[in-house]
């Protein structure tokens, strides 16, 4: 850490204890927002200013930190809020996901399952997921309170009624502790399920809406459903194309503006992994061999 | 024998607010009882009070004062100080109206206008059709009409179609306000068999009726109405 | 006088009791009692501001009452003071064994949700966890209510006025509550829209044995659907009985005026 010009990890002591209450307040009751007092940070909403605030206030000097961004760990988002913590704090940073205490993300779960010494905090734009159906938040948090939640299934009903299927890709709405139904942010579906029994405990912050909520390890977090029309995490039809991985979740890459396009893990640490652990996919070829020159010049 | 109505000393004025509080006397010390089997017809020039008499009888028109026994169930009633849902049971099961103009229930067959007051005490949808069927079918409406709400009709058969609907139900109490008024001598010869069947079963009748060879026909007893006019 | 002659069913469904609501020094309704049975319908009529709109409110329990209390008997057979239920009974009791049809139909219904998933809502909430079932349930309910069932997948925004509000009885009926509150549910809708209504609402109400309190100023809904009529004026309740009898031959000044007011037909 270069200048202390800054507290350690951007924050002040007392906001960081103020977040701290929220994030305790938050895991006592599952999948609960709890307001907090959101600061202004140095970017702009939307940039994950409340998954920043909730890495200020629980980072600690020990702490490996991980930032993804769709999966990815090179993209602007994901570099800057490392560099960010990397400047402020001066934490050891990580791609690799078995090597971070401290993951924070958006939009994604990485593919490696996660353990029980680790932290996921998620950025999250909207944490109401009532909010489409009923726009007073007076009346949400009394269907909260009261445990009212036939409007998630409206939306589920709509989405059958209109596609055939529940087409809700992400943001998919889950029942957290058999009690409190929670917005996953917009991570796919496809990663629901690995949010049920982790090891790891999940933190969410919403810095615009002020919110907190979060999901203590091992807790049981329910995809909503019919039971003519049972939850069903996203499938691709091809593997990757780099790494050969069959149950990843894959993003569109365009090729080339004839209509070329290939399939790849999102998770870029994790198709790096199984690229160095000897996985093909149909078109690994060429990267991977540079890859392996440079890891051999090196 | 106990008496199916028994109207003792009722009187009714009504007080026209709007016209400045004017009191308009209708009746007064209205006494006379009906028996089982009996048909008691109201005599007296238009504005007696014949009608605003059969209204009282009905719960339609207040009491001032008096009274209105009604053998109901078992028990005697004083329609005059008796709950609404008490008159409503009543109506039920008791004291029937045929009135000369059908309240349009728009949208309903004929048939099931006609069996309604069946089906509310109870009984099968099927059987109370076929009673409508039969009544209609002696009352001359085509069978062609049973399917058609009776909005659409004559005023003649739309009168019949009320008829039948007062004359289906086996209520122990018949109200008839000139049942006979618009409809051809064969149909008035069906209402006065159909009246005469009802005292058979020992139903107790009051009727207007301005027609007096109909008169003749059901009429057991007169009672005059001017006697009873209100002093004014 | 021997009660025996009155219906099987002699428990009220509720009772009001000298019900008042002062808004400051004004009085909008004041002590109010009655009771109403299952499957009896009651018409409060009287102009705007008369204080009916406001009693409807405190006899749902949407409005606390400055005097007064109302009772209910609930499902389970037991009488309560609403003003003892917690809010989450309360709401319970307003999405099962009541119904609320308001005179604006965007205030009863989620415009932008399909036809299907506002008669479908209610169900869901008390736990319905079958598509199929509830579309089958929906479709059903649209067809008692004479809706096309094809139109079962469009948003009420796109229908016409008589049709929104059918649609609202049906979203109401779907749960067969035992009692329906009603808003001026003809205000506001064509004539002859409003007769076709008016007889679905009277059909319904004798097959499902409603118990309805409907707010009109309209006495002619007074007369085709109620058995019981209260007048209302400056927030007093100043003549009450048997429809026919009120409307027929009223006694007070007020409810001479108001029935010498109809047009003839």
């Amino acid at each position: 850490m270069n200048a202390p010009a800054y507290n350690f990890a951007y924050l002040d002591e007392q906001t960081k204890r103020m977040i701290r209450r929220a994030i305790l307040k938050a895991i006592a009751i599952p999948g609960y927002q709890v307001p907090f007092a959101s600061r202004e940070m140095p970017m702009p909403y939307g940039w994950g200013t409340g998954g920043v605030q909730v890495t200020a206030a629980i980072l600690g000097p020990q702490d490996v930190l991980k930032v993804i961004d769709q999966g990815s760990d090179d993209t602007t988002n994901a570099i800057s809020i490392r560099k960010f913590f990397a400047k402020t704090a001066g934490v050891a940073t990580t791609t690799a996901t078995d090597e971070a205490t401290v993951v924070q993300t958006r939009h994604r779960i990485p593919e490696t399952a996660l353990n029980a010494n680790q932290v996921l905090v998620y950025q999250v734009p909207i944490p109401e997921p009532l909010r489409f159906l009923e726009p007073r938040e007076t009346e949400t948090r009394r269907m909260h309170a009261l445990a009212e939640y036939g409007l998630m299934h409206v939306k589920l009903y709509e989405d059958i009624a209109r596609f055939g299927h529940i087409a809700t890709a992400y943001a998919y709405p889950v029942k957290v502790n058999a009690r409190y139904v929670m917005d996953p942010s917009p991570t796919p579906k496809f990663d629901n399920p690995k949010m049920d029994n982790c090891p790891a405990l999940q933190l969410f912050g919403a810095g615009r809406e002020k919110r907190i909520y979060a999901i203590p390890p091992y807790t049981q977090v329910v995809s909503l459903d019919f039971e003519d029309h049972p939850f069903e995490p996203y499938r691709f039809n091809a593997p990757c194309a780099l790494c050969g991985a069959e149950n990843s979740y894959l993003d569109e890459i365009v090729t080339d503006d004839k209509g070329g396009r290939m399939f790849v893990c999102s998770d870029t640490d994790y198709c790096e992994g199984r690229q160095a652990a000897g996985h093909h996919g149909a078109l690994s070829a060429a990267p991977y061999k540079e890859k392996a020159q440079e890891a051999s010049n090196g | 024998m106990t008496a199916m109505i028994d109207v003792a000393d009722a009187q009714k004025t009504f007080t026209m607010h709007l016209q400045g509080g004017v009191e308009l006397p209708v009746v007064s010390g209205v006494t006379f009882q009906v028996n089982p089997g009996e048909c008691v017809v109201l005599s007296g020039p238009s504005g007696a009070g014949k009608s605003s008499i059969l209204k009282m009888i009905f719960g339609n028109y207040r009491c001032d004062s008096g009274r209105i026994g009604i053998h109901h169930r078992g028990a005697v009633v004083d329609l005059a100080t008796a709950e609404p849902r008490q008159v409503l049971n009543i109506r039920r099961s008791t004291i029937g109206y045929v009135s000369q103009f059908l309240r349009a229930v728009p949208r309903v067959a004929t048939i099931d206008v006609v069996a309604e007051p069946l089906i509310v005490n109870g009984m099968s949808r099927t059987d109370a059709q076929a009673r409508a069927g039969e009544l209609l079918h002696r009352l001359n409406i085509p069978e062609r009409l049973w399917q058609l709400p009776p909005a659409t009709f004559s005023g003649g058969e739309q009168q019949r179609v009320n008829i039948a609907r007062g004359f289906i139900s086996d209520l122990p109490i018949l109200l008839l306000d000139e049942p006979t008024a618009s409809l051809d001598a064969a149909n008035r010869a069906v209402v006065v068999d159909l009246v005469a069947e009802k005292k058979r079963q020992g139903v107790a009748m009051v009727a207007i009726v301005h027609d007096d060879e109909i008169r003749h026909l059901i009429a057991d007893r007169i009672v005059d109405v001017t006697s009873f006019a209100a002093a004014a | 006088m021997a009660d025996q002659n009155l219906g099987e069913n002699d428990e009220p469904l509720l009772v009001a009791k000298s019900l008042s609501k002062s808004f400051g020094r004004i009085a909008a309704c004041r002590d109010v009692s009655f009771s109403l049975y299952p499957g009896e319908v009651l018409a409060i009529v009287g102009e705007s501001g008369s204080g009916k709109s406001t009693l409807l409110q405190m006899l749902s329990g949407q409005l606390a009452a400055s005097a007064g209390h109302v009772s209910y008997r609930m499902r389970d057979g037991v009488t309560r003071d609403l003003a003892t239920l917690g809010e989450a009974e309360r709401r319970l009791l307003f999405r099962t064994d009541w119904g609320f049809v308001h005179q604006d139909p965007a205030q009863g219904l989620r415009m932008a949700v399909s036809a299907g998933a506002n008669v479908g809502e209610r169900l869901m909430a008390v736990g319905w966890n079958h598509y199929g079932r509830l579309r089958e349930t929906a479709s059903d309910w649209l067809t008692r209510v004479e809706i096309d069932i094809a139109r079962i997948d469009d948003a009420p925004r796109t229908y016409s006025g008589g049709m929104r509000q059918r649609l609202q009885i049906a979203r109401n009926l779907v749960t067969e509550p035992r009692l329906v509150f009603m808003d001026e549910p003809t205000g506001g809708l064509d004539v002859s829209v409003q007769a076709r209504l008016l007889d679905l609402l009277r059909s319904l109400v004798a097959e499902l044995h409603l118990a309805v309190i409907i707010v009109t100023h309209d006495l002619a809904v007074a007369r085709l659907l109620s058995h019981r009529v209260m007048v209302m004026k400056g927030g007093l309740v100043i003549e009450t009985g048997l429809t026919d009898q009120v409307l027929d031959d009223p006694r007070e000044p007020y409810t001479q005026l108001l029935v010498s007011s109809i047009l003839p037909p």
